[in-house]
């Protein structure tokens, strides 16, 4: 794989697996406000995948569009983070898996918006306001069940200790990359670490950094979702509405 | 629900120079998340440029009962609408 290719579908893998994620909510939420505010995230996390695995596909140069790519890989030819494709466990978990993919997309997709490459740095410049929004609504909820009873917070710290090991694989990049994640930790450990400061939570002290996801390796929960997203393509190749 | 999620009303400018208009209504637990499920449930078409909650609770109404002696004694006094003028010709915006 190419670099710009093998980035840019690292990107569109991890909003594409989100949305499907975040979907998962869907009549669930626990109240229906949020039901819709979860809906309205993923709808935004399916755009940017649409824009970039679309563009992946044309930089892979292989007639594969945004529908191959999305529907007919197997999850080893997957990209995405890990942390994306974890179970949603309670509202917690997923306030939890928001925060940390909101604050690390937001400084990427601002970087993007910057860059050299024109499509990305379109992409960028208009997922970077949606993830400014998807930022604000999970450091809102972190920061309520947090700092709110002693149930909310023991749910929410748990949360935050389940899936951060995972957030390290966010800042390794693949060979090529435009924008380099690793310069993207200063600003992602500060925003984080607001946000937990006024939850009166902290981070777990642990050194396990499970990684593997943008080498194809995934945990066994990927293979779940994508029969769930890409049976209906498969069972009908071609199927429109 | 009600107890940790109280009703609030919504408000939406729906562009500069208008005025907030109401919309509906939504339950959250506090102003800060009323803001952002109204963001969420209201403006999600592009119907506004500026978003008002306020407490339902904070909302002063007047009763359906009152309503004879509230509106009714306006019915017949037709010299409050300014229609006895005569509008001098080419005097434009009116």
């Amino acid at each position: 794989m190419n670099g710009p290719f093998a980035f840019t579908l690292a990107l569109g893998d991890d909003a594409l697996i989100a949305a499907q994620r975040l979907a998962e909510w869907t009549t669930r939420a626990p109240e229906m406000e949020e039901d819709i505010a979860l809906a309205n995230i993923a709808l935004d996390q399916l755009g940017a995948a649409r824009l970039l695995l679309s563009y992946a596909g044309e930089l892979e140069g292989a007639g594969r569009d945004e529908d191959a790519l999305a529907y007919l890989r197997d999850d080893r030819e997957f990209r995405n983070c890990l942390l994306v494709e974890l179970p949603n466990g309670d509202f917690a978990v997923t306030m939890a898996k928001l925060l940390a993919l909101s604050a690390y997309q937001l400084p990427l997709y601002t970087a993007l918006a910057g860059c050299a490459d024109e499509r990305l740095a379109a992409i960028g410049a208009k997922a970077r306001k949606e993830s400014a929004y998807h930022l604000d609504h999970a450091a809102l909820w972190v920061k309520r069940l947090g700092d709110g009873t002693e149930e909310s917070h023991r749910r929410m710290q748990a949360g935050i200790d389940q899936v951060w090991p995972y957030v390290h694989e966010l800042f390794a990049a693949p060979p090529g990359a435009p924008v380099d994640p690793a310069t993207l930790r200063g600003d992602f450990d500060t925003t984080v670490a607001a946000v937990l400061a006024e939850a009166t939570l902290t981070l777990p002290d642990s050194g396990w950094a499970p990684g593997g996801g943008r080498d194809g390796v995934h945990t066994e929960h990927l293979s779940y979702l994508l029969a769930e997203m890409q049976v209906l393509a498969r069972a009908h190749p071609g199927a429109r509405w | 629900m009600s107890d940790s999620s109280p009703l609030w009303e919504v408000f939406v400018r729906a562009r500069r120079g208008l005025a907030h208009t109401h919309v509906g209504s939504l339950h959250a637990p506090d102003a800060e998340l009323a803001l952002r499920n109204a963001r969420d449930l209201y403006t999600r078409r592009q119907e506004g440029v500026s978003i008002w909650v306020v407490p339902a609770s904070g909302i002063t109404a007047s009763s359906p009962d009152e309503k004879d002696a509230f509106f009714d004694p306006a019915a017949d006094k037709v010299y409050r609408h300014p229609t006895f003028y005569e509008v001098p010709e080419g005097v434009a915006h009116l």
